[in-house]
């Protein structure tokens, strides 16, 4: 009797592309449902703008170097990719922001490189700085998270001003926007206030920030979460994390007046969203074990550098794609130690 | 100093996979029946393939010598059975390229009329080890863990090398294949003689079982042995179930926390392993002079009716271990030899079972699906996180893809044992340890070209270097004998005189052919006005352009 052949191993393979993005869609849900909670509904025209765009562009850049269209669509790269950027974008931000984010994250980043695992930078990371260093003033469109006493827009305003750009009657951006803590806490500084009376602010909530520190709570679950399926290794978010803490906590114990707590740095802005679901996208991070720490740990230090001293309120982008140039050096300095190499180390 | 670890270490990577045994174990150990005809193929081993001794037409016993070793890392033959041979030639053989090799087949009388092959040794454990190993040569008992490594030549630890430990490998990690289960269950006698054998050979220190701790049965079996014997200086330690803790360097970190050197032996650290296997073979070779013809395969998966371990003849073919098990089932997709992880598919079931056959895996395809497309790497380091070598199995794979054969040596391709972890957990499926496979293949082939053109090369050099010398030795002569030649001083006027009569010689000679310069000398006066009138008219046309 004859059979076909075939190279070993044979056992049926349990893990693929798809599920694997499926598990980190899953668990940005928490952080995503709390996000909405206290922004509205700007946040999910984001992502529902920010994923078409990406899902298009993929399926035309595919088409267009002749790759296989819906297998690869399938693995949910791009799919993440759009849903990462609308995640990081502001609620009120008109509509063509998650699409030329989207567009750039995909076309350039991503396709024009190769597709998907040769992408040298984060892609959604790059749409995101392409739109804050191009469209600074639509990057800021915050609302009040909810709780807030100030004016808030429903379904129906929010659609209006993401499509038209059209305020609601007797309404001014600034009235409809706020300062995000990070943004509001770096203007204060330079305006000498000390951080005790900064935090006097009812929108610095309980511990880092009203809305963003339950945020930070929800994305961190989903990315505990996403470590116990073992979907993403624990050295990135471990070293990214320490990190910043760390380094706030060091600049907090010399001049507490001056400088944010470590609480106040690990639970606001885009902290878990950046060390548990950016930082750990693997196609462009370090990939040894020892290398994945030092690449979050600079993806750490470097957040709070442009945090306090940078010229924006949120440095995790930036940090995100300065270390993603440093991944292949830091690959190629920690190789592992292979096995039966014990006493080779002067070799 | 090695020193057995109270509690075995678990291996650096590795993965923890179904072990599908049970379905082979539900039957008792058998002997498969005498097929009709025996393949034996000339090369079961690492090493040189034997040389056949008898031609076709010749009776043969069971247990008789068919082909001997002809140099040291080789293993000799022996027929299967009693019968004929029928033919010398090529016939497939089990082997992953699919490709044929020298068989001696023999058409089997049925009697299985055994030979005195004079192995058996009355005194065993006073005999001198090198007259034990000869005897485990002559037995043709190669490894049969799987590499078929001649197993006389790993008893031969050197002089002045001390063993301090013998580690028996029964930890059979890979999924489905539970031959070493069975024989623990059913031969444990086999086993600890084979063992206690093996430890006067090597005149090891300690010695040590490692089983792994999912096999209660084999364990109990073999310890209840060792009771009966009252035998106190062999260990059995069970190790944490993990693939692949059976490898042998796995195998030994596990029990003594000591890393085998990259690229170097068990030895380097005083330490000899051998599979189970080989220890039975060896005691049935010494103990009953029985040389290595059979051995057990597991015979298993949803592709064949009746799974069981059978205790098969080398050079059965694969069909006939089927039929013995039931025949195939509808299910049936594939045919393995060895395991689902390191083994290779078979294209058809007409190879015979060899020395290093461990298991016989006719599998469904829900066992061992289809090769899926494979996507791009996303360094999600999952491979990393299984590589019990402690690799980049990514980077590996970008050099081998690369056709980057320096810097894949760089990140130690040579310490891949090619176990396929890192392909079994890869999200985008890609066949990592064919990449490898690949590497390795064209490294070696590069390097004998190297080789071959380094000899060519060196060649070339020898000959100008030759040619170089011919031609000062010819300078040489030549010297001499001008030397020699060099005529001496009282001879001068006799040479002169000489010379003069050379030119009046040549004077006399010229003299006479100017006095006839053409062949004109006998014409008649017609010709002769007929050159004059062709020479007029060459010297008139001679004038014009």
């Amino acid at each position: 009797m004859e059979f076909p052949t075939q190279s070993s191993p044979y056992l049926p393979l349990n893990n693929n592309l798809s599920r694997l993005m499926t598990q980190v869609m899953l668990g940005l849900i928490p952080g995503t449902l709390i996000l909405l909670w206290f922004f509205g509904w700007g946040i999910l025209f984001n992502l529902l703008i920010g994923s078409a765009t990406a899902l298009l562009a993929e399926a035309a850049m595919l088409r267009l170097r002749s790759q296989p269209v819906m297998p690869t669509l399938y693995d949910g790269s791009a799919l993440l990719t759009g849903l990462l950027l609308g995640l990081s974008l502001p609620p009120l931000a008109p509509w063509w922001i998650p699409v030329v984010g989207a567009l750039f994250a995909i076309v350039i980043a991503k396709q024009l490189y190769g597709g998907l695992g040769y992408n040298p930078f984060n892609p959604a990371m790059v749409g995101f700085v392409v739109l804050i260093i191009s469209f600074p003033l639509q990057m800021t469109l915050w609302p009040p998270p909810q709780g807030i006493d100030a004016q808030t827009l429903g379904l129906a305003d929010t659609l209006r001003l993401v499509f038209t750009e059209a305020l609601p009657a007797g309404a001014t951006l600034d009235s409809v926007t706020m300062a995000t803590p990070l943004d509001m806490a770096k203007t204060r500084i330079g305006l000498n206030f000390t951080w005790s009376e900064i935090l006097t602010d009812p929108r610095y909530g309980s511990f880092a920030g009203r809305g963003w520190e339950w945020i930070n709570v929800g994305f961190l679950f989903g990315g505990l979460w996403l470590w116990q399926k073992r979907a993403i290794h624990w050295q990135i978010p471990a070293g990214m994390l320490g990190a910043l803490f760390l380094v706030s906590l060091l600049f907090y114990i010399a001049d507490a007046d001056s400088f944010g707590s470590p609480v106040f740095h690990l639970f606001s802005g885009a902290t878990m969203l950046g060390a548990f679901f950016i930082a750990t996208d693997p196609v462009s991070a370090a990939t040894t074990h020892r290398g994945r720490l030092y690449y979050g740990a600079g993806i750490g230090i470097l957040t709070y550098i442009i945090r306090t001293w940078g010229g924006y309120p949120e440095g995790i982008a930036f940090a995100v794609l300065l270390m993603n140039m440093a991944a292949p050096t830091i690959d190629y300095l920690t190789p592992p130690r292979a096995f039966g190499h014990r006493d080779q180390k002067e070799g | 100093m090695v020193t057995l670890l109270e509690q075995p270490r678990r291996i650096p990577g590795g993965l923890h996979l179904d072990a599908n045994k049970a379905q082979s174990l539900q039957q008792p150990l058998r002997a498969c029946s005498i097929p009709e005809q025996l393949y034996i193929p000339l090369s079961q081993h690492i090493g040189e393939a034997a040389e056949p001794l008898l031609e076709v037409g010749d009776e043969v016993l069971k247990g008789q010598l068919v082909a001997r070793s002809p140099v040291y890392i080789s293993a000799p033959i022996h027929a299967s059975s009693s019968g004929k041979i029928v033919a010398i030639g090529d016939y497939p053989v089990p082997h992953p390229s699919g490709m044929q090799a020298t068989c001696i087949v023999i058409a089997t009388d049925g009697k299985d009329q055994p030979v005195d092959t004079g192995l058996k040794m009355d005194t065993v454990f006073d005999a001198d080890p090198a007259e034990i190993r000869q005897r485990v040569r002559d037995a043709g008992i190669v490894g049969l863990g799987g590499a078929g490594f001649p197993a006389s030549v790993k008893l031969n630890p050197g002089p002045e090398r001390e063993i301090e430990l013998l580690v028996i490998n029964a930890a059979e990690c890979e999924p489905y294949i539970s031959c070493d289960e069975a024989l623990m269950c059913h031969r444990p006698q086999d086993i600890i003689d084979g063992v206690r054998i093996m430890r006067h050979a090597l005149n090891a220190r300690q010695v040590v079982i490692g089983v792994e701790n999912n096999m209660p049965q084999a364990i109990e079996s073999l310890q209840r042995c060792l009771e009966e014997l009252s035998e106190d200086a062999i260990r059995i330690t069970p190790v944490p179930v993990i693939y692949p803790a059976g490898g042998e360097k796995q195998l030994i970190y596990a029990l003594t926390g000591e890393e085998v050197p990259s690229q170097g032996l068990p030895l380097d650290l005083g330490i000899v392993c051998h599979n189970v296997g080989t220890a039975a073979a060896i005691a049935r070779a010494l103990l009953q002079g029985e040389p290595l013809i059979s051995r057990v395969v597991t015979v298993t998966g949803e592709g064949v009716r009746q799974p069981a371990n059978l205790e098969v003849r080398i050079g059965t073919p694969v069909a006939e271990l089927i039929e013995e098990c039931g025949g195939y089932t509808d299910e049936v997709a594939r045919l393995l030899m060895g395991g689902p992880m390191m083994g290779f598919s078979l294209a058809s079931d007409a190879v015979p079972a060899i020395k290093t056959t461990n298991c016989i895996l006719a599998a469904s395809y829900r066992e061992t699906p289809q090769a899926t497309a494979a996507s791009a790497c996303i360094r999600c380091g999952d491979c990393v996180d299984v590589c019990p070598a402690g690799l980049l199995p990514q980077q590996l794979y970008w050099y081998a893809r690369a056709r980057n054969f320096d810097n894949i040596q760089d990140y130690n391709l040579f310490d891949c044992i090619e176990c396929g972890c890192c392909a079994q957990v890869c999200p985008s499926h890609i066949p990592l340890v064919q990449y490898y496979r690949f590497a390795k293949t064209e490294i070696w082939s590069l390097d004998s070209e190297r080789q071959f053109s380094d000899m060519a090369r060196q060649r070339h050099e020898f000959r100008i270097e030759r040619l170089e010398q011919e031609k000062i030795a010819l300078e040489e002569r030549r010297a001499r004998a001008r030397k020699a030649l060099k005529p001496k001083v009282g001879d001068a006027t006799a040479k002169q005189a000489e010379i003069a009569a050379a030119l009046q010689r040549v004077k006399a000679k010229k003299e006479a052919q100017s006095a006839g310069p053409r062949n004109t000398g006998n014409l008649t006066e017609e010709q002769q006005a007929k050159i004059a009138e062709v020479d007029r008219r060459r010297a008139s046309t001679s004038g014009q352009p």
